[in-house]
């Protein structure tokens, strides 16, 4: 979080965590990522925002190794393990599965009876720990939000990727899962790379932002972020302005009904 | 007890042990129609085979698995929607099929028996071919079964998690060609499909687990095929549809059976 704005990490920084230079990519002659370049250390917390279809999912895919980039490097430091959250789970109503058994399913961490343990200790660390039992189709979009994130826990990754983590959560719950993802970064120490469209939740919990449309526009702490013309072009001069930055101090806590349940002296 | 019936019965009872855990991943990776262009392709598998003077079992697999690639490949480009891609090689293969058996008019085919199944007419050989195909299938499939369900719940999750999901995407598709080249000839190449479908959907509602829904739709396409078989010699119907039948009507029964709340 207190990183000064505009520094700049040489890649021989050992807290380098992730390096990625001159990405491109086309897809059928139509530029999607143009010379993307982006650092992540240890410990920090990257936002990449820009509206849809401006290429950060694509972006995500690349970095994740999904899709092959047309020119560029990515680099992850040697050893990293990914924890992967995804936007959401398109899971047939046929298929029965609880969360209990989703989390196991390929997580080797997660097997046998201390796995059951980790599990447990994961879910609580999101707090979905009363859906163990719940069959996916069945939670609602929070709690399915808290799943996904519990099971990226679950692998002990050094680079934690989200993918519009507060999709279909409501605006209670959203403040509640950037609290939770700063509180996660601070507690296992990994870096974060988080795609999102929303702005004003987002950016304080970041401590670097990039703005892209297909290029990227701006990038910096989220104070220069949105001071920048390209962000204030790119978002509207009016939103931007609402959105001159709003560090969200907690002085309550809410249920999964956005009720607030303890209010502190 | 008659042979011919004794042959049917452990023929079905093979086929539906495969179709119970095989048609559930069918159910819940949404590819219904995927085995339905396979199913259709299976016709110009039985003319290949009949040309090249092997065993038609053979050809289906052959043609199955041709086709699988196709889709796979051209699945990748996705300049067509799946669907549409799926809907053109379906009715093209089975015209092909049906046009290719014309050419060979020295051959006298039985038509219905390939689109519909024959199973009362099943050699010891063929039931030989389903046991024997069928112990491979599930073996292989239980092999697959942690990966192709990661991949079934989210495949770009299962693949940054380290899941090799084209090789098991691929390996899928044979296992669902070979499944149907050996279900060829109970149910015919129409209505395979059907018989991957139902059981599994019937199960659904009594399953809280993938391994209990697979088991049990395994079970639901036994009876089935005992009751469809049943059926056809009691009132002289066509066995393959009577077997879709009885299968619907235990899909019916499924719906409608009032489940005690947990």
């Amino acid at each position: 979080m207190n990183q000064p704005p505009g520094v700049v990490t040489p890649s021989t920084n050992p807290a380098t965590l992730l390096d990625v230079t001159g990405v491109n990519l086309s897809l059928r002659g139509k530029p999607i990522l143009q010379d993307i370049a982006l650092r992540l250390e240890q410990g920090h917390i990257l936002t990449v925002i820009g509206l849809n279809g401006s290429g950060k999912t694509t972006l995500l895919k690349v970095i994740l190794g999904l899709v092959k980039p047309d020119q560029g490097r990515i680099w992850l430091r040697p050893g990293s393990r990914i924890g992967y959250m995804p936007q959401r789970l398109s899971i047939d109503e046929t298929l029965p599965m609880t969360v209990q058994r989703f989390m196991q399913l390929g997580v080797h961490q997660a097997r046998g009876k201390a796995g059951l343990q980790r599990v447990r200790a994961a879910l609580a660390e999101t707090g979905a720990e009363n859906v163990l039992g719940t069959p996916l189709q069945a939670l609602s979009g929070g709690e399915l939000q808290r799943v996904l994130l519990a099971r990226a826990l679950l692998r002990e990754p050094d680079l934690l990727v989200l993918d519009e983590p507060v999709q279909a959560v409501d605006v209670a719950g959203q403040y509640e899962l950037y609290d939770l993802i700063s509180t996660i970064r601070d507690r296992h120490h990994c870096g974060i790379l988080l795609v999102s469209h929303d702005l004003h939740l987002v950016l304080p919990a970041s401590d670097q932002v990039i703005c892209m449309n297909h290029h990227i526009c701006c990038a910096g702490t989220p104070e220069h972020v949105t001071q920048h013309p390209a962000f204030r072009q790119l978002f509207g001069q009016e939103r931007s302005r609402h959105m001159a930055i709003y560090r969200h101090h907690h002085d309550h806590q809410h249920d999964h009904h956005g009720t607030v349940v303890n209010i502190k002296p | 007890m008659d042979d011919f019936l004794l042959r049917a019965l452990a023929g079905g009872m093979g086929l539906a042990l495969l179709t119970g855990p095989l048609g559930s991943f069918i159910v819940w990776r949404r590819m219904a129609y995927f085995g339905d262009t396979l199913a259709h392709s299976g016709l110009l598998g039985v003319g290949l085979g009949i040309m090249l003077g092997i065993d038609p079992t053979l050809g289906v697999v052959m043609v199955c698995i041709t086709i699988a690639l196709c889709l796979v490949v051209l699945q990748r480009q996705r300049r067509l929607a799946s669907d549409t891609l799926l809907g053109i090689m379906s009715h093209t293969a089975l015209s092909l099929g049906l046009v290719a058996l014309a050419f060979m008019q020295t051959v006298r085919v039985d038509l219905i028996s390939y689109l519909f199944g024959d199973i009362l007419a099943i050699s010891s050989t063929e039931v030989y071919w389903i046991w024997g195909g069928g112990v491979v299938v599930l073996l292989w499939l239980a092999l697959l079964w942690r990966p192709l369900l990661a991949l079934t719940v989210h495949e770009e999750l299962a693949q940054v998690e380290g899941v090799p999901v084209f090789a098991v995407r691929l390996m899928f598709m044979l296992l669902m060609a070979v499944v149907i080249a050996l279900a060829m000839k109970i149910v015919g190449i129409l209505l395979i499909t059907s018989l991957l479908i139902i059981p599994a959907a019937t199960a659904r509602r009594f399953a809280h687990n993938p391994e209990s829904m697979a088991i049990l739709a395994s079970i639901v396409g036994m009876l089935a095929v005992g009751t469809g078989i049943w059926g056809s010699l009691t009132w002289d119907t066509p066995t393959g549809p009577s077997v879709v039948v009885a299968a619907a009507l235990f899909f019916i029964l499924s719906m409608v059976v009032p489940l005690s709340r947990r």
